[in-house]
């Protein structure tokens, strides 16, 4: 099972905090990943699509689009940081 | 050494703390941000802040952050506080204190480990003013502060 997590403005535009799902068995990156959520929930474009910078973290690291998936992860997007 | 927390934080307490965790520190350097009340949203004055997070990653990227401050400058304590939630104008936000044997280190590893916070730390701030509110957009300045830090690898 996937457990995706949405934050701050990528969370109120999708208007969702976390979904969970089976890994696809087309996924096999992050990419796949995207593409997979945009089949599933069409209004993803205006977070996914535009020239809007997302990050993507998984287990709690960020990483590329090419990063490998596999059953179990912790998946996360997200706008660049902007604490402190 | 870390703390995320809703709840303001006392400056003179952490100070004697951490002067007492350091032992035989020469330098204690100690970086407050306070929140300000430009409203980056249209001008004029915001009324509050409002701090999300990704609980979990958020305090294991600044354990990240303080390790890797600790392998390059010789730190004897260090302690990070950051609060989330809501806030408003003039209260302390963060706190990054550090202290060494000498006063350049307590320096360095201050500045070190304000400027990779702010750009590899999942907070993120929303400031509201009335009924207007917007999320606060990713500097420039501050994803190139920590890259000046790649050059002077020692």
């Amino acid at each position: 099972m996937l457990t995706i997590h949405y934050f701050a403005s990528i969370r109120e535009a999708l208007k969702s905090n976390e979904e969970h799902f089976e890994l696809p068995s087309h996924v096999s990156n992050v990419g796949d990943l995207i593409d997979h959520l945009l089949q599933l929930h069409p209004h993803f474009e205006v977070v996914f699509r535009r020239d809007k910078k997302v990050l993507v973290a998984v287990n709690q690291t960020v990483v590329a689009s090419t990063h490998t998936l596999t059953a179990g992860d912790e998946i996360a997007f997200f706008p660049p940081m902007t604490g402190g | 050494m870390i703390s995320i927390q809703t709840e303001d934080y006392s400056l003179e307490e952490e100070y004697q703390a951490l002067r007492a965790a350091a032992g035989d520190a020469g330098a204690i350097v100690t970086f407050t941000g306070i929140v300000r009340e430009f409203y980056a949203g249209g001008g004029g004055k915001m009324d509050t802040l409002y701090l999300e997070h990704y609980p979990g990653m958020t305090e294991s990227s600044l354990e990240n952050i303080v390790a890797e401050a600790q392998g390059r400058w010789p730190l004897l304590a260090v302690r990070v506080i950051h609060r989330v939630g809501e806030l408003r104008p003039q209260e302390q936000i963060v706190l990054v204190a550090t202290a060494s044997s000498h006063r350049q280190a307590a320096f360095d590893a201050a500045q070190f480990i304000m400027d990779f916070l702010k750009s590899r730390a999942p907070f993120w701030k929303k400031q509201s003013a009335g009924k207007d509110s917007h999320w606060v957009d990713a500097r420039t300045s501050d994803a190139d502060a920590q890259l000046r830090w790649r050059d002077s690898d020692s």
